[in-house]
């Protein structure tokens, strides 16, 4: 059978709108519900509950009533590269037992729950604080209704394993299934995208083939006003940020020479 | 009691006297066993570790003893391979310091992974690329090394001696010490290096990432080196400890002095380096990455201190002390610069671990802190607590010491 | 990890990496057989015991 995905023919990525995005967190709920992420009775500690897609809030630091605010949505940033022009990620190049990979053919990094050992050095080695490891067992409230959520398209995770966004991979085999039971070779660029991109009320996430000029992503990334946080490491993530603000792009980066305007 | 047992023509305290030194430590391993079992069981919950502090104290633990623990392939290397003889009297007591510090590492990672029982996946399903995949391989064969190394010394107690087959299979072994010792620096080397190299290589966080060469970031030559200049120190720590509670000389000076000045040197030369690469990442790979050196500083309690304290009071300071022979052969100033050498090598671990990951990445991002729980301080502990039992017993019931019997004669 | 794992790859990083591996191993191992062997010849008085 002919190789139906050829060596880095879909590089799948996601644009964010920052001057689109309310903070309303619609995305980071709708992202826990379709990959089951398993809850605590208590949410309260925040540094070991697991939100793939979380929400950052920043400031422009002024005093009102020139005082702004911005969300930065970060999903797992995907990267491209480990920074030094390594071909794989920081997570995948340091992962002990091989439990995470980038895939070539769609730019998607993988979790293996069931062969991830739990060192967390993925954890240490991400920028983007975009993994999470699993402190409890997983846990979802029967008597609350969680149990009638859960997606049977996506593993639950145990205990003591690293789990992070996987651009709702189970969409994209969902996907190809559906074209091939329609005997397409190729899926549409609407038939694969996110659930948070799908939820977004603001319409601020855009997802699909960056390497597809006729997606609207492709032709986003062009922009002037679109940039990636922590641009300097070269990582090359996959998820790219609009904003029309100065200083919205310019706290993306840690800029140690001078920041460069391009509006106004 | 148990006299038949005790080193022949040498001076014991009592059975009852053991018993009663051994109790405290007994109960601190009891304790971190308690732990233990509470982290397989519950899991990491017990810990406060968290999705920003990844590696936390064990791992600086950890880091902590292996560096310690490097006496013991570096004693080997200079007196099986190099040969220098005069440490003869002083090698038991390393080889059985590396074999406490590596089997203590080795229980702690055993506890620190999320997935104990998946622990073999690190050697069947290999990612080579990883510098932690080299660690692990290192880290065990070597422990494996240090088994043989330490095998002939048990084999030297009395009783043991007594049996015939046991008594040759010994000697045997040592003739094959030499092998093993290069064996053992050979795996010990690499596993001190990547060590280094697994936050060189973590290119995302710039607080730790180094360039390097090939694919070694200059933190794996710099852990290396560290490694060797702060191990003998720990040796000799070890046994100014034992011949202060035991109230006898038990090391000739000619040995002491020897690793002493050995460490000095090195220290020097790992200072040199060390600050070349703070100046190089401070004025090319953090700019690079969007950092001033004082933007890694602006929140929490690490400050600029550490960096003095780690590069100047525990670095330089020891070095000089170590290379200068009036200094060095001053006991009060040894101890001291022995003990300032191995706090600069914990600090630089430390350094490398928890402010590396407390340091936030992203601009809009917060600062966060971490205190251990008592799980963490009790497993912690247990490890000191292990050591002491371990060495107590080889004391106590082995002929750790060469020397012991020539520098202490019994009376009548 | 060995040749028939899946995620084996022939290529030079795999190559020297566990071929140092295996060697430092098969030399602790070869000695420490080697020690056993002669003692085992020695006890049953095969060869003399070598003193030093």
């Amino acid at each position: 059978m002919k190789k139906e995905h050829d060596q880095g023919k879909y590089k799948y990525g996601m644009v964010i709108d920052l001057d689109k995005c309310t903070g309303c967190g619609t995305c980071m709920v709708a992202c826990a519900a379709e990959n089951n992420v398993s809850v605590r009775p208590d949410e309260s500690d925040k540094q070991r509950s697991i939100s793939w897609m979380q929400v950052y809030k920043a400031d422009n630091g002024k005093e009102f009533p020139e005082a702004e605010t911005v969300y930065f949505p970060r999903p797992c940033m995907h990267c491209e590269q480990d920074g030094r022009g390594g071909h794989a990620p920081s997570c995948v190049s340091v992962c002990v037992a091989t439990a995470t990979t980038l895939d070539k053919n769609t730019g998607i990094v993988s979790q293996i729950y069931t062969r991830c050992i739990g060192c967390r050095y993925c954890q240490a080695a991400c920028p983007y604080k975009a993994r999470y490891f699993n402190w409890w067992d997983a846990y979802f409230p029967v008597d609350k209704g969680l149990e009638r959520y859960l997606s049977p398209e996506v593993s639950p995770r145990m205990r003591g394993v690293i789990e992070k966004c996987s651009f709702c991979h189970h969409r994209l085999m969902r996907a190809r299934t559906k074209a091939y039971a329609d005997g397409r070779r190729k899926i549409k660029e609407n038939e694969y995208i996110t659930a948070c991109a799908e939820a977004c009320p603001a319409q601020a996430i855009t997802f699909g083939d960056l390497n597809n000029p006729k997606h609207k992503v492709a032709q986003l990334i062009k922009s002037k006003n679109a940039f990636r946080i922590l641009e300097r490491l070269n990582t090359k993530p996959k998820v790219y940020y609009l904003s029309s603000r100065d200083w919205v792009r310019k706290i993306a980066d840690n800029p140690v020479d001078e920041f460069s305007p391009i509006s106004g | 009691m148990d006299s038949k047992l005790l080193p022949e023509g040498v001076e014991r305290c009592s059975f009852g006297m053991f018993i009663l030194w051994m109790l405290p430590w007994l109960a601190i391993l009891a304790w971190g066993g308690l732990a233990a079992v509470l982290c397989l069981v519950k899991g990491l919950n017990q810990t406060n570790m968290s999705n920003v502090f990844a590696f936390a104290l064990w791992i600086v633990f950890d880091l902590g003893v292996i560096a310690l623990g490097a006496g013991a392939f570096f004693s080997g290397f200079l007196t099986y391979v190099v040969g220098k003889k005069e440490l003869k009297n002083i090698i038991n007591a390393a080889v059985i310091i590396g074999f406490i510090c590596y089997s203590g590492a080795t229980a702690m990672l055993g506890i620190d992974i999320g997935q104990p029982i998946r622990g073999w996946f690190i050697f069947w399903h290999a990612n080579i690329h990883s510098m932690l995949v080299e660690v692990s391989f290192c880290i065990t064969c070597y422990l494996g090394v240090l088994i043989v190394e330490f095998v002939p010394i048990i084999l030297e107690n009395r009783k043991l001696d007594q049996i015939k087959e046991l008594h040759i299979f010994g000697h045997n072994l040592h003739h094959i010490m030499g092998v093993i010792a290069a064996s053992g620096t050979f795996l010990s080397f690499f596993h001190q290096g990547s060590l280094g190299g697994m936050f060189g290589v973590m290119y995302g966080r710039p607080f730790a990432a180094r360039d390097g060469f090939y694919i070694w970031p200059w933190t794996f030559f710099l852990f290396v080196l560290s490694a060797i200049a702060s191990g003998p120190c720990f040796t000799i720590i070890c046994t100014k400890l034992t011949e202060l509670l035991t109230r006898k000389k038990l090391v000739p000076d000619n040995a002491i002095q020897l690793l002493a000045k050995v460490s000095g040197w090195l220290l020097s030369l790992y200072m040199v380096l060390k600050i070349a690469d703070t100046l190089v990442w401070i004025y090319d790979i953090a700019p690079r990455a969007g950092f001033k050196f004082m933007d890694f500083y602006r929140e929490g309690p690490y400050g600029v201190w550490m960096v003095a304290a780690e590069l100047f009071v525990c670095g330089i300071i020891p070095a000089i002390m170590l290379m200068t022979p009036k200094i060095r052969e001053n006991q009060g100033m040894l101890v001291t610069a022995c003990l300032l050498n191995c706090t600069g090598i914990i600090l630089n671990r430390f350094v490398f671990i928890i402010v590396t990951l407390a340091i936030p990445v992203m601009p809009f991002d917060r600062f966060l802190s971490y205190l251990p729980t008592w799980q963490e301080w009790a497993i912690g502990f247990a490890v000191i607590a292990y050591g002491f039992i371990v060495f107590s017993l080889s004391y106590r019931y082995l002929p750790v010491f060469p020397k012991e019997r020539e520098l202490n004669p019994i009376a009548g | 990890m060995l040749p028939f794992c899946f995620e084996w790859v022939w290529n030079v990083d795999h190559i020297i990496f566990f071929g140092l591996l295996y060697t430092a191993l098969t030399i602790v191992a070869t000695c420490v057989v080697i020690a056993a062997i002669k003692t085992v010849m020695q006890v049953f008085g095969f060869t003399r015991q070598r003193h030093f």
